[in-house]
């Protein structure tokens, strides 16, 4: 890389926490490809379905039910903004996939509205990811998710399914709805993983 | 639905600016000789990316503006508060000037010309340039399906392309356009309905850029409304569910999410709408 941009210095507000390309953010932009999908909570149903077609589910009340924990934790788009240290409230996938027996190693979350992300099943594992109902002390709003979200904040927030309605556990990785589209299959923000190839 | 695969490895491209044109008081559009670059959808985007001379870079998406072409390609950049590349792109970047772009990204919110289904384009702010991508690939392609264009701005002054859409609906059989302003009731010539239809003539005030320091850029007549969208204006304006027009709403998340609103509960189905937001709510 070699070209310069002449007359530009830009702002240096060079943080730890912010990845490479990462730009801060103090709002909370909204990223979308279609209509906010209505999700009542009476009808709401979350859906873990296994490699060998078993399926397990909670209602809203189930799932409301389960520990969650408070999480605090910087969010990383695609789009270049990072929002550092947001507040949620979730349940842990640990939690949800504790009583499931799988031997998949990738999963495909699915959401109201139709869409859909793939990650490796371990990433959703250890403490890494929430199914989030909360966020700064107050419901998850629907433009950013709500009644409940994917939280996997350590990938680019795509990868954290809006409206999150189940897990598709498979043996073989199998792509989301913008991973179709040319996004990254991982999308380490750490590593720029934003498009196929990078 | 048609999608267009983004294949491949994205790598970055030399961008020369060509030459730059003030679209607004806050807006200027970039012409940028990119070799190598491929052409795009309309709607689609690319990250632009700034290098200080000691390698410090900041990078930041624009929609871009022109109909598909291989080795340029336009953007329209809207100023925003504390915009450090946005900044640069209106105040410093000049003729000559290089950056780099990578792209074209995005192959959901992208028109393909050979989609038979009326178009209904709905604009809020400078959400109006990948749409404007849109009215110029349907130009260019002489594209014969209907194409509406509902455009929400604070002000007159604020509508960015107003002489090239003025021309277009004035040439264009199948073409229309609506203007909303949603800061007309701080216009003296306010109607006394909020939503009665104003025509803005040109050399009124308010229908050039009167800004202090800027040039007065002359504006054709904008036919539309004060106020907001909504869904009086929709159904006086927009074509009907039963068409089944392609809708591409793109502006503010505000906008977005009630322009989203008033489209379902006219009977829009959600997957005829595509939506692309920027900006935090």
């Amino acid at each position: 890389m070699n070209v310069v941009t002449r007359g530009f210095a830009g702002r240096r507000r060079d943080d730890p926490k912010l990845p490479p390309g990462q730009y801060l953010e103090h709002g909370f932009p909204v990223l979308q490809a279609g209509p906010t999908p209505p999700v009542n909570t009476a009808t709401w149903k979350f859906t873990i379905t296994t490699e060998t077609g078993e399926a397990t589910s909670w209602n809203w009340q189930q799932f409301t039910a389960l520990p969650a924990d408070d999480i605090t934790t910087d969010i990383h788009c695609v789009t270049q903004w990072s929002k550092l240290g947001t507040r949620w409230r979730g349940v842990s996938l640990d939690t949800l996939l504790d009583p499931i027996v799988t031997g998949a190693g990738y999963a495909l979350a699915k959401s109201y509205g139709g869409y859909t992300t793939n990650l490796p099943l371990p990433d959703l594992r250890d403490g890494k990811a929430w199914v989030a109902y909360e966020y700064d002390g107050a419901p998850l709003r629907p433009e950013h998710g709500g009644p409940a979200r994917l939280l996997v904040p350590h990938l680019y927030f795509w990868k954290s399914a809006k409206w999150v309605n189940g897990l598709d556990l498979l043996e073989h990785d199998k792509r989301g709805f913008w991973e179709q589209l040319g996004y990254h299959d991982y999308g380490d923000p750490w590593r720029e993983q934003r498009y196929q190839g990078d | 639905m048609a999608r267009a695969a983004v294949p491949g490895r994205l790598s970055w491209l030399a961008a020369t600016v060509r030459e730059v044109r003030t679209e607004t008081a806050s807006a200027r559009t970039l012409v940028l000789d990119v070799p190598g670059w491929p052409g795009h959808l309309a709607g689609q985007h690319v990250t632009a990316r700034l290098t200080a001379a000691d390698g410090y870079s900041a990078s930041r998406d624009y929609s871009v503006a022109s109909a598909p072409a291989a080795g340029w390609l336009e953007l329209t950049v809207q100023r925003v508060a504390d915009g450090e590349v946005s900044s640069y792109l209106d105040d410093t970047a000049r003729p000559g000037d290089q950056l780099e772009v990578r792209g074209p990204i995005g192959g959901w919110f992208a028109w393909q010309p050979d989609d038979p289904r009326p178009l209904l384009l709905l604009a809020g702010g400078s959400g109006i340039v990948p749409l404007m991508s849109v009215i110029r690939t349907h130009r260019e392609v002489g594209s014969k399906v209907p194409l509406q264009l509902i455009y929400s701005a604070r002000t007159p002054a604020d509508v960015i392309y107003a002489p090239e859409l003025s021309e277009r609906v004035r040439v264009s059989p199948v073409t229309s356009a609506t203007f909303l302003f949603t800061r007309m009731t701080r216009w003296s010539r306010t109607p006394a309905r909020p939503d009665a239809e104003i025509t803005v003539p040109a050399g009124e005030p308010g229908a050039s850029d009167g800004e202090p320091g800027q040039p007065r850029v002359s504006r054709p007549p904008l036919r539309g409304y004060a106020g907001r969208l909504s869904a009086e204006v929709l159904a006086k304006t927009a074509l009907p569910p039963e068409f089944n027009p392609a809708v591409f709403a793109c502006g503010p998340s505000g906008f977005v999410e009630a322009a989203s609103r008033l489209l379902l509960a006219a009977g829009y189905p959600a997957a005829s709408i595509k939506t692309e937001r920027f900006g935090p709510n």
